[in-house]
């Protein structure tokens, strides 16, 4: 019997929305997601990577076919400002110095920890489970626990040792080689609000390699945006633009559709919200329509951004000392020099030495010389913001000379954006990448919150779909494919 | 000779577990290299009249059933409870600390009337979680990769503690054991002040900061001990913590067990994949059924065992073992109370704890100072009086003050410590609390200055960390101190530890040392009757 449809919108055209959209009008709803930017894609254009669309999302949505494709993956290059370059590709680093005892060690920890990112990747598929639940999810878990245990005695425990460990122990306890330790340092930090040394921030390094490697789209990140509108619209999807939700509106204590902000409004069965959550149940519901607990809990939800980004445009193509343009570029010469770069933003303050992932778009597209990157660490609410924005820059800008001599000297237009850009220009809040910090105490049925985990909220007929909602951010489309299944479930 | 039992250590937990040994049966000898004992529980004369807490200086996690158990009491131990404390803030004003909830209650309005009502709801949730962690102090952890009979049913313990909690209090629960103390006390209090002395218990001993995701935990592992059944309650040892150490040892002679102090170990005599006694400093042998072991993991499996006798993934694993020492500690005698000008006088605020650091960022920026390798600048400091309660320790109208600091690492800028780090360490210290108490300086009649050197050379603790080892989860349960030997075994059959590197910790707890007896009676199968189960948190 086929399932009776539903008038469904979804709020937000990221690639959650997106994917969220496109999976639940695949099966037959009416859906309309509206978006108050004048392009779809949200928050993707911070972006300059990708991990690669879930393949779930890729495959359904049939992505290829509407033009999305890839360059080759990237091997990350660790840039040194006196000594060889380093390449990793996988687990294989090479470079002039580099002793053969520590490539073989660099490669054992990246197949161990890749072994435990496989473990791990099933859990970012499913919608997190209910703890104190009647029925079988308690079974659920068990099972899972089984399918941990499965990697072999030595794994497991190994496992169970690191899974909360810290990234600088991990790579300082495995390899000698500063550099090494530094990508592992950088790669676990990016995008979070935490130091290498923070305990729990392996598990980010671990989530990254179970999502896949560094991706850049052909045409760059709007063309991951335009590929999934397209593909979305050919499944139904109604896609509305330059329409802003200023509230939610509310029947009979039920999500019953929205109000945009030109007053139109808009009645629909299921409302999805694929915005951060704290925006969700503070801004669009309000405190009227929740319990008064859950109300204060959504605005403890932590989301702190600790990342800049940086792009400019060049009237040469930048030379970093030979190394390969179209690499990932990373300086991060130590998991120290990480940690230290750290420092500062817990305090507002600024980091001296930034740490920084460089992309070098025309060299994947052509075109005119540009360079992106992601900076860290920013600070997201300093007193004075514009002496912080400029000191950043400076001392970015500092760096990137540094390691790539004379590339001052050809900055034709710059941007710069510091958290608090990002959260006005995308509405992340606090300016994180993931709608609410990516952490440990924020993951799985925790995320974004305990009594919201599973995409549903304590308002009937409001769902979340965005990346503030397991399994969090990076642009995969993994928490909007999840949430549609949790609806399409419930809907059943 | 031959004994059952020959414990290395005459520390709490090697005390503890030869009592139990002792009154199960056992022919049981400790031996201590030290010419005292008490390892880091010692009350010493180190100047003419004054009785130091040396090391340890806090009573508070001693788990009241082992004092039940060995009858301690009635060898003269005496628990006094802290009576209150406070925070002296840089503005000349302070935060006052009591015994009574109520009292905090007030207090906590006079800053932050908000504040005041979220300290109820923190206290009750703090509480819920102690009541849950309790039971497993006294449990040896189960091991999560095997499946036998014991791992199975202690699983099943765990699940059954899990089960009975709500969906909504397993999700507290996850959240505070991995976030930053910093970040949960947000979620609770407006007030720098509060925040900051809250925090206190979650970086003693640790090398970590208040905005370490983890740090919460650490609190927990302060705040799980009672005086007098007083959960979260600290208090002093009548006669200086040598009175624990000094109660077991009677304890132990009562049950007919020996002590040899000043007898250092050398090696762990292995035979046939089996210990066998150990071989003395002096060449000496002594020979047993079973050897244990009460120093931390680093010291008995790198330094006195040879390497040629482990596994190689053990010997790896120890050596990965995180020890980083991050405590230093002032050992005062003064020729008069100290004043502080800004406490009302007669106040209760010296009899407990004193702290100067009145922001958690404060707090951060010491432990950013310990991760570069240098001592804090601005430290943190535990100061108490406990002569302002116990009048045993020093003659009359003299004081005895204990100051534990943190951070100082184990090796200032990678390299040892030198006469003149020490001196300056000692000087920062002394001149922040000059501070808040002028004059001060002036009746200093001798300072004892402990970095993690000294910690190091005198009481064993490798890298001079107090707890015998980091409490991070990756160091902490079955994790404890290496997985698959979290049951107080090691790779040599009849070698067993029962220190602070095993679980569930260190802290002067007596729990490690409880539990690793338990683990070889059963091993023995001379049962564990003696020993009562935890008591539940009221």
């Amino acid at each position: 019997m086929p399932i009776p449809s539903s008038e469904i919108i979804v709020i937000g055209a990221g690639v959650n929305g997106l994917a969220c959209a496109a999976r639940l009008a695949g099966q037959g709803h009416r859906v309309t997601l509206v978006e108050a930017a004048s392009a779809p894609g949200g928050a993707m254009a911070l972006a300059h990577l990708t991990p690669g669309i879930d393949p779930r999302v890729a495959k359904d949505m049939d992505l290829a076919r509407h033009g999305l494709t890839f360059h080759p993956e990237l091997a990350a290059t660790l840039l040194s400002q006196n000594s060889p370059h380093l390449t990793v590709r996988g687990g294989e680093a090479s470079g002039g110095d580099l002793d053969p005892t520590e490539v073989a060690a660099f490669r054992n920890l990246h197949k161990r920890l890749s072994r435990f990112a496989a473990a791990l990747a099933p859990f970012r598929a499913m919608t997190p489970p209910r703890l104190a639940a009647k029925g079988n999810e308690w079974g659920k878990l068990a099972r899972l626990g089984l399918g941990l245990r499965a990697m072999g005695k030595a794994d497991f425990r190994e496992f169970l040792r690191m899974i909360l460990i810290n990234a600088h122990d991990a790579a300082t306890d495995e390899l000698t080689d500063d550099r090494l330790r530094g990508l592992i340092a950088f790669d676990a930090t990016l995008g979070g609000w935490l130091g290498p040394r923070s305990p729990n921030s392996l598990i980010l390094y671990l989530n990254r390699l179970a999502m896949g490697g560094a991706l850049v789209p052909k045409g760059g990140m709007a063309a991951v945006a335009g590929a999934m509108a397209q593909a979305a619209q050919a499944k139904g999807v109604t896609l509305r633009l330059n329409a802003r939700v200023a509230r939610l509106l509310v029947e009979a204590d039920q999500a019953s559709g929205v109000e945009l902000d030109s007053g139109e409004k808009l009645h629909a069965d299921l409302v999805v919200s694929a915005i951060g959550p704290k925006a969700t149940f503070r801004d669009l519901v309000g405190p009227r329509h929740l319990d008064t607990g859950f109300y204060t809990a959504a605005g403890h939800i932590r989301a702190r951004g600790a990342t800049a980004r940086l792009a400019l445009s060049l009237t040469a193509p930048p030379d970093f000392r030979g190394a390969d343009p179209a690499g990932r570029l990373i300086i991060a010469p130590s998991s120290e020099a990480v940690e230290r770069a750290w420092n500062p933003v817990k305090y507002a303050g600024v980091p001296d030495r930034p740490v920084m992932e460089i992309t070098l778009p025309h060299a994947h597209d052509g075109g005119p010389p540009r360079l992106t990157a992601l900076v860290q660490f920013a600070p997201h609410d300093p007193a004075d913001k514009a002496a912080a924005k400029a000191r950043m820059l400076e001392n970015t800008l500092t760096v990137l000379e540094d390691h790539a001599p004379g590339l001052s000297a050809t900055i034709g237009e710059t941007e710069f954006l510091m958290p608090w850009e990002i959260e006005a220009r995308y509405g992340l809040a606090g300016g994180n990448w993931h709608n609410g910090d990516l952490a440990v105490e924020q993951m799985l049925f925790l995320r974004p919150m305990a009594g919201a985990a599973r995409y549903d909220t304590p308002l009937p007929r409001l769902w979340l779909a965005g990346s503030g909602s397991h399994p969090g951010g990076w642009v995969t489309g993994a928490a909007g494919w999840n949430a549609a299944g949790g609806i399409l479930e419930a809907l059943r | 000779m031959s004994y059952d039992a020959l414990i290395i250590g005459a520390g709490h937990n090697g005390l503890v577990a030869a009592c139990y040994l002792a009154r199960a049966g056992m022919k049981v000898c400790v031996v201590e290299k030290n010419d005292w004992i008490g390892g880091a529980a010692v009350s010493r004369e180190l100047f003419p009249g004054f009785t130091y807490s040396n090391c340890s200086y806090v009573s508070s996690l001693f788990r009241p059933e082992i004092m039940r158990d060995l009858e301690l009491p009635r060898h003269g131990l005496q628990i006094l409870p802290y009576e209150g404390g406070a925070v002296l803030t840089r503005n000349g004003g302070y935060l006052a600390m009591f015994r009574d909830h109520d009292a905090n209650r007030r207090e906590f309005a006079r800053h932050s009337p908000r504040d005041a009502e979220a300290y109820d709801r923190y206290s009750r949730d703090i509480l819920r979680f102690c009541r849950f962690i309790r039971p497993m102090l006294m449990r040896t952890p189960p091991d999560p990769s095997r499946f036998r009979p014991r791992d199975l049913s202690e699983l099943a313990f765990l699940g059954r503690q899990i089960g009975a909690l709500s969906e909504g209090q397993i999700a507290a629960m996850v959240r505070f054991w991995t976030m930053s103390i910093a970040d949960f006390l947000d979620e609770y209090f407006e007030n720098p002040v509060i925040k900051a002395y809250l925090a206190v218990s979650a970086i003693i001993g640790t090398a970590l900061g208040p905005m370490s995701p983890g740090s919460a935990y650490v609190l927990l592992h302060h705040y799980m001990g009672d005086v007098d059944g007083n959960v979260g309650a600290w208090g002093f040892a009548r006669g200086g913590m040598g009175a624990i150490t000094q109660a077991l040892s009677k304890s132990l002679a009562a049950a007919g067990g020996e002590i040899r102090a000043g007898q250092g170990v050398d090696q762990v005599l292995v035979e046939g994949g089996r210990a066998v006694g150990v071989v003395l400093a002096n060449g000496d042998e002594i020979r047993a059924r079973r050897v244990i072991s009460n120093m931390d993991v680093k010291r008995t499996f790198l330094g006195h065992v040879a390497e040629k006798d482990l596994p190689g993934d053990f010997v790896k694993r120890v050596r990965a073992f995180k020890t980083r020492g991050s405590s230093g500690k002032l050992n005062i005698a003064l020729d008069a109370a100290p004043v502080f000008p800004a406490l009302p006088e007669g106040s209760p605020m010296l009899k407990g704890d004193l702290h100067f650091t009145d922001s958690m960022e404060r707090m951060e920026r010491a432990y950013d100072d310990w991760k570069d390798g240098q001592f804090s600048r601005d430290p943190f400091q535990d100061a108490m009086i406990p002569t302002m309660i116990d009048p045993t320790m020093t003659p009359p109208g003299k004081h005895f003050m204990s100051c534990f600091v943190q951070y100082a690492p184990p090796k200032i800028a990678g390299r040892d410590w030198t006469d003149a780090d020490r001196d300056a360490f000692r000087d920062t210290c002394l001149n922040q609390i000059e501070a808040y108490a002028p004059g001060f300086k002036n009746k200093v009649l001798h300072v004892e200055v402990r970095t993690p050197r000294e910690l190091e050379a005198e009481v064993g603790l490798t890298e001079g960390n107090i707890f015998q080892g980091e409490l991070t989860f990756d160091q902490l349960l079955f994790n404890r101190p290496v997985p698959g030997y979290a049951d107080y075994r090691s790779p040599i059959r009849d070698l067993w530890i029962c220190g602070s590197s095993t679980h569930p910790g260190g802290g002067v707890m007596g729990a490690p040392g409880r539990n690793a007896a338990a683990e070889i009676l059963r091993d023995a199968k001379l049962g564990t009757r003696g020993m009562r189960d935890a008591y539940p948190v009221l």
